[in-house]
């Protein structure tokens, strides 16, 4: 009985597992997206990605050791402070960044390059769950909405001036956060509603058919609802918003400069621009696709092998694993991620405080988003936008930033009885 | 634990990650295209192209080799072009077809190889070499052309080219692709199975850029070339050559056959152009000239061309008659000119003085015996059944349709039936005067070059004939050539009938074609002069030598050159001479020859 009390037995080891089976996984794709068939080069030669990657992971391990024997309530006493000084730091990158690809997103610290952006994000989930631990904290009040999506939009605002539109988008992950916690359902209906309605403007060409469409929609609520003349005249409005709304959105998107239209239009037919922004998309598809549904092999996908799909060892990872591994292997793998989630959806719920299930339910949010979002995207069901696939994607600010995140989440957890003592 | 707004999450985790595998599944499992591409994009098929078959003479002088020329290829992801100008000069093309080039290689691929120019010189090469390290994603394949060194034969032999469309839509096994050559006309045509050799293939991997990362499976797929097959063809090329200097300046055929095999030894259409200008990179535009030449020299005359046989047909008529039994030796007609007309020799001829003396009026009259044999009361009956069965007999001298040479586009020529006739004046509305041109040959009866020295090669041999062909071994194996090379066709002839008809046709040149006899060399043979509304009349002349063991069979046919005993019997005589003596004593003749210009 004793020996269950122990602090080890209250990690949830469950979670670690998956964290590293994950990263294990993503290690052994990141060597094959930079091996190109010449013999000689080892997984642990340090002048290659893979090599490079490994001090990454040792060095998130220590990142974990030091998380783990650190005390739990640093981090919700640190919170706003961290917050604070990442929000000074964004306000700062573009200024004193070093310019790469267009951005200035990236800190130089001597050999290792940061990107401030990246951690941000657990800042702003500690002060998000700084912010909403309070019982009095009401998602039903439009003044405390506000307040949430103000820590929310502020580094946000800061990273659209790097500009890196990309990660800036994934700071949306936290409405998932905002649904559990009790945001009104009727804005999520509204948002999808939107972005069905966007998505079916843009795929459909000939706008008769939609309009169409959009008068069987009006009559079928007409038919279901109760005949008031306040609902009838609130579903012809709603008809009227909806034709106007399709209407102006091919304006809006006509007037945008092409290379956007681009890679909005790619989505719907890859061959608009199959050299330009199509050829990510193409290639990635290519190579997933080829891989069947066993996989060329470990190391046989002369897709990736040869370089046919640019940022392969980043933000595409996933066609390595797609080409080499087959369905399979991405249905092993997606799976990993669900249980993943799944686990921590467990895990937030059973929290005893609401700083930590908030906080818990941050950190699923935002690796659901980064993972549907990234192998959307090498699949074409997404636009391309540039954002890593967590524990996967080569590259130490990532690793760290969603190390950082996850563990601090874990440690939160393997203290969920002490913290009962501090619930409000 | 998952209840409520937990388990929306939840579902909706579930159920993306349930879209995004069944995507996956789409584009993985149910969709193969993109197995296709990834091949196309990282396996590249290196055709390794065999060497084309060569061509020897009978003596086994070469007639066609191959040439190596250069196709200078662009990788367009790697080709950057600043001065536009300068590139055009250094590598000598236009500005617009190295736009057009390359815009056609772009649309093909961007990083795969497309011939930027085709088909450049060894010389050429030399001086463009260095040049080249200057330009990225350029380099040479080594190609090779066809190549003649004698300049000859170039209507025989043929040329080959890019297969064009239609051709590589019959091509059903599939194993030409768009820009290959093939043989497009001549023998490089028939024997394009033989020549052609097998592809072989090399399976490269290649990166991004097109770089070459070694080979595909370890090479297990690759495979050799296997060089296309030597042919040896039954051409002299010297009497070929001497044969086409002969013909300068002249519009015509000659052609000669070793009568006991069939085997073409010089096979002549004039004017003749040189074949190495349908080689290389100047393909197209000489092509397009020789084309565009009234003079037709693209136009294989020797089986192509379809004349009147004229006076030389008089042999045949004979030759039927006494078969027939309807002529002896001693059949005698007098020179009746109120028939038809003719030219002064004593009258009435027997049939050695018929053909000796190329009597129109005593074929006109012993055709008739011929044709109405008075099998029906109804004259205009009796002529239908006569001519019909006269036709058939004329057919198997190899008149009236193709003999099958070893040529695409021969030619049958015509001899007319009584379907014909009915056709043209109706059913019972003509009879033997209606027809009686066919007696000399004239009318409407038309034999190419080579079905006339196929005749000559009859006579020679008195009665049979060997399908007359170009190519007398495949690989050296001369049981290789077609069956049908190698069969006697009889005409229905017997012997015993030629012997009158060959010491007449060597006593007719003392009278028609004094020119061509040999002091050494005993001659047969019969000119005719092909009556041309247009203009001079043609001049036609076969012969066989020597007399009593006859080596070679002539037909030689000039156009617009007057009276067969003038140009076509000189040249032939001078041919004999050469074929026989491998030599010329007539300098007189010969020079005789050469200066007389026919084209009008």
């Amino acid at each position: 009985m004793r020996q269950k009390d122990t602090y080890f037995h209250k990690i949830d080891w469950v979670t670690i597992a998956l964290y590293f089976a994950l990263v294990l996984v993503g290690w052994l794709n990141i060597y094959a997206a930079v091996y190109d068939g010449q013999i000689g080069t080892s997984i642990f030669d340090f002048s290659i990605n893979s090599g490079k990657q490994l001090i990454w992971i040792g060095t998130a391990v220590v990142l974990i050791t030091l998380i783990m024997v650190a005390d739990y309530r640093l981090f919700q006493n640190l919170s706003l402070v961290l917050y604070l000084v990442f929000i000074v730091i964004l306000f700062l990158t573009p200024f004193i960044g070093k310019e790469i690809n267009g951005q200035r997103a990236w800190f130089e610290l001597g050999i290792f390059r940061l990107q401030p952006a990246e951690f941000t994000k657990f800042a702003t989930a500690l002060a998000l769950a700084k912010l909403m631990e309070n019982p009095t904290f009401d998602l039903g009040k439009l003044s405390h909405q506000a307040k949430a999506l103000g820590i929310i939009l502020l580094p946000v605002a800061l990273i659209m001036l790097q500009p890196d539109t990309g990660t800036a988008m994934v700071y949306s992950a936290f409405f998932i956060m905002l649904y559990r916690e009790g945001m009104p359902q009727k804005y999520y209906i509204f948002s999808l509603g939107l972005i069905g309605l966007s998505v079916l403007t843009l795929a459909i060409n000939n706008n008769w058919y939609l309009f169409g469409g959009l008068a069987v929609v009006v009559i079928l609520l007409v038919l279901a609802s109760k005949k008031s003349w306040k609902n009838l005249l609130g579903i012809f409005f709603l008809g009227i918003l909806m034709v106007g709304y399709a209407y102006s959105l091919d304006r809006v998107v006509e007037k945008l400069p092409p290379h956007q239209q681009n890679r909005i239009m790619v989505l719907f037919d890859p061959d608009v621009d199959p050299l330009g922004v199509g050829w990510n998309v193409t290639q990635s598809k290519i190579a997933i696709g080829s891989g069947g549904l066993l996989g060329k092999g470990y190391l046989e996908g002369t897709q990736t092998k040869f370089d046919f799909v640019p940022e392969q060892h980043t933000d595409f990872i996933f066609c390595t694993l797609g080409e080499e591994f087959g369905w399979i292997g991405s249905l092993v793998m997606i799976s990993l991620f669900v249980a993943l989630l799944l686990r921590l959806v467990f895990l937030a719920e059973r929290q005893k405080t609401r700083f930590s299930r908030i906080y818990g339910y941050c950190v699923l949010s935002l690796l659901f988003f980064h993972f549907s979002i990234n192998i959307a995207m090498t699949i074409g069901l997404f636009p391309v936008v540039g954002i890593p696939l967590p524990f996967f994607s080569y590259g130490g600010s990532s690793l760290w930033s969603f190390t950082l995140l996850l563990f601090i989440f874990i440690k939160l957890d393997s203290h969920r009885i002490q913290i009962l003592g501090r619930s409000y | 634990m998952y209840t409520g707004r937990s388990l929306v999450v939840a579902v909706t985790i579930g159920l993306i990650a349930f879209v995004l595998l069944g995507k996956l599944f789409l584009i993985q499992v149910t969709d193969d295209s993109y197995l296709r591409k990834a091949e196309r994009n990282a396996i590249q098929r290196v055709v390794d192209h065999p060497y084309r078959g060569l061509v020897y003479d009978r003596n086994n002088s070469l007639l066609v080799f191959n040439d190596p020329v250069f196709d200078l290829m662009v990788i367009p992801r790697e080709f950057h072009l600043e001065d536009t100008t300068r590139f055009c000069e250094l590598f000598s093309i236009e500005k617009q077809s190295l736009v057009a080039n390359f815009t056609a290689a772009k649309n093909y691929s961007w990083v795969k190889p497309s011939p930027l120019i085709k088909q450049i010189s060894n010389e050429e090469f030399a001086r463009i070499q260095d040049f080249l390290i200057d330009y990225k994603g350029l380099f040479v394949m080594t190609r090779s052309v066809r190549a003649y060194p004698q300049s000859a034969a170039s209507n025989a032999l043929g040329y080959i080219g890019e297969i064009n469309a239609p051709q590589l839509a019959r091509d059903s096994a599939g194993y030409y692709s768009q820009g290959d050559y093939v043989g497009l006309s001549g023998v490089e045509s028939y024997y394009e199975p033989e020549l052609r050799g097998k592809k072989g293939a090399k399976y490269k991997l290649v990166n991004v850029r097109g770089i070459d990362k070694g080979a595909f499976k370890n090479g297990d797929l690759d495979t050799l070339s296997i060089p296309g097959e030597n042919l040896q063809a039954t051409l002299d090329l010297e009497l070929q050559v001497y044969g086409e200097k002969l013909m300068t300046g002249k519009r015509g055929s000659v052609v000669a056959i070793e009568p006991k095999s069939g085997e073409i030894l010089t096979m002549i259409s004039a004017p003749v152009y040189d074949p190495n200008i349908l080689t290389g990179a100047k393909f197209g535009e000489n092509y397009q000239m020789l084309n565009l030449d009234p003079e037709k020299p693209l136009f294989n005359r020797p089986i192509m061309a379809m004349y009147p046989p004229g006076s030389i047909f008089k042999i045949v008529q004979s030759l039927i008659g006494l078969q027939e039994g309807i002529l002896t030796p001693n059949t005698t007609f007098a020179c009746n000119r109120s028939l038809v007309n003719c030219h002064n020799h004593p009258s009435p001829v027997n049939l050695f003085g018929a053909i000796r003396n190329s009597c129109n009026p005593y074929y006109h009259q012993a055709f008739r015996q011929i044709i109405n044999r008075e099998i029906s009361q109804n004259t205009y009956t009796d002529t239908q059944i006569g001519l019909d069965k006269w036709r058939e007999s004329v057919m198997r001298f190899g008149l009236g349709s193709d003999l099958g040479v070893d040529l695409h586009g021969e030619k049958g020529g015509s001899i007319p039936s009584s379907q014909l006739y009915d056709r043209i004046y109706g059913e019972g509305r003509w009879k033997y005067s209606t027809i009686y041109s066919l007696s000399i040959g004239q009318g409407e009866m038309l034999v190419t070059p080579l079905q006339m020295a196929n005749l000559a090669a009859i006579f020679a041999n008195k009665g049979y004939y060997y399908t007359p062909h170009l190519i007398k071994a495949i690989n050296g194996d001369p049981s290789r050539i077609p069956e049908k090379f190698k069969t006697k066709q009889y005409t229905g002839i017997d012997s015993v009938h030629f012997n009158m008809v060959q010491d007449a046709m060597a006593a007719a040149l003392s009278g028609t074609a004094a020119r061509a006899i040999m002091k050494d060399i005993a001659i047969a043979g019969k000119t005719g002069t092909a009556q041309n509304p247009a203009g001079e009349d043609h001049s036609v002349f076969i012969a066989f030598a020597p007399k009593e063991d006859p080596k070679i069979a002539i037909a030689v046919y000039v156009e617009n050159a007057g009276w067969g005993g003038r140009a076509a019997a000189s040249t032939a005589s001078l041919l004999i001479e050469k074929y026989l003596t491998r030599e010329i004593n007539r300098p007189q003749l010969e020079e005789y020859v050469l200066k007389g210009e026919f084209i009008y």
